[in-house]
């Protein structure tokens, strides 16, 4: 635990002394895609702390996200979970586990032609509710939610 | 070793279906052999779908995601011929990119 507690710090300070660096144009920051992994949000151990991380704790609840997943889940090694959002103007997408060991599962960025929509197959640890989140291009977050009931876990406890 | 990437983008009308499919043990760091001992972390990380040449998805993962990740996505305007590759890093410092045409 101490470990990791290091390597944020590290983490944390790296970032602080290089962030200067930025405005200069020796760090010239790359475009929007292709970001950094942002290790903060997937290592948060809570949702709120994950969605805190992600820069989405005050995610408008918005039923412009469809969430179609099982309602029950056999097997919680792979779920399929697909997302659609129709908010306008949405760049991203994450989807998160609440009661996951690290809830944040996955993060989209998408540009150009794509579409904001994807397909995606998780791994479940129990019976959990499941947030999907679209960002857009004004910064603002919508969220929704879904249940989804697993009767066998997959994080190979 | 890395496997190839497997790509498959089916244009029907306007909508092109890109499905992506990674080959990766994704190993979440908490699964234990016989003797009780962890597989270590293993999993990708970041990958990014690219469009003749230019980046139109960015994607990050956590260990959560499914061994042999599958991801679906849709687009409009792609054409025919157009070229994809989709490039991916995993948490050990391996990577991999493959290219594949829209048909």
């Amino acid at each position: 635990m101490h470990e990791l507690r290091r390597k944020l710090l590290k983490g944390g300070a790296s970032a602080t002394l290089l962030s200067p660096l930025i405005g200069t144009g020796l760090l010239a920051p790359r475009r929007v895609l292709a970001a950094e992994w942002n290790k903060n949000a997937f290592t948060a151990l809570t949702i709120g702390e994950a969605l805190k991380a992600y820069g989405s704790a005050n995610a408008i609840e918005s039923r412009d996200i469809v969430i179609n997943a099982p309602e029950i889940a056999e097997n919680g090694a792979k779920v399929e979970v697909e997302i659609t959002s129709n908010v306008a103007n949405t760049r991203s997408l994450a989807i998160f586990a609440d009661k996951n060991p690290m809830p944040l599962c996955s993060a989209i960025e998408f540009s150009g032609p794509v579409l904001p929509y994807v397909r995606i197959q998780l791994k479940m640890a129990e019976t959990t509710r499941v947030r999907a989140v679209a960002k857009t291009t004004d910064g603002k977050s919508y969220v929704a939610f879904r249940e989804i009931k697993v009767t066998l876990g997959g994080c190979g406890g | 070793m890395t496997d190839r990437i497997k790509i498959r983008a089916q244009t029907q009308g306007e909508v092109t279906d890109i499905r992506i499919l990674m080959q990766h043990p994704m190993e979440t760091g908490l699964r234990k052999d016989d003797k009780g001992q962890r597989f270590p972390q293993h999993f990708i990380q970041t990958f990014t779908v690219s469009l003749n040449g230019k980046p139109i998805i960015d994607g990050q993962l956590n260990t959560s995601i499914s061994k042999n990740p599958l991801f679906a996505f849709k687009a409009r305007g792609i054409k025919i011929g157009d070229k994809l590759s989709v490039a991916w890093k995993d948490n050990i410092g391996e990577q991999r990119q493959d290219e594949a045409s829209v048909t």
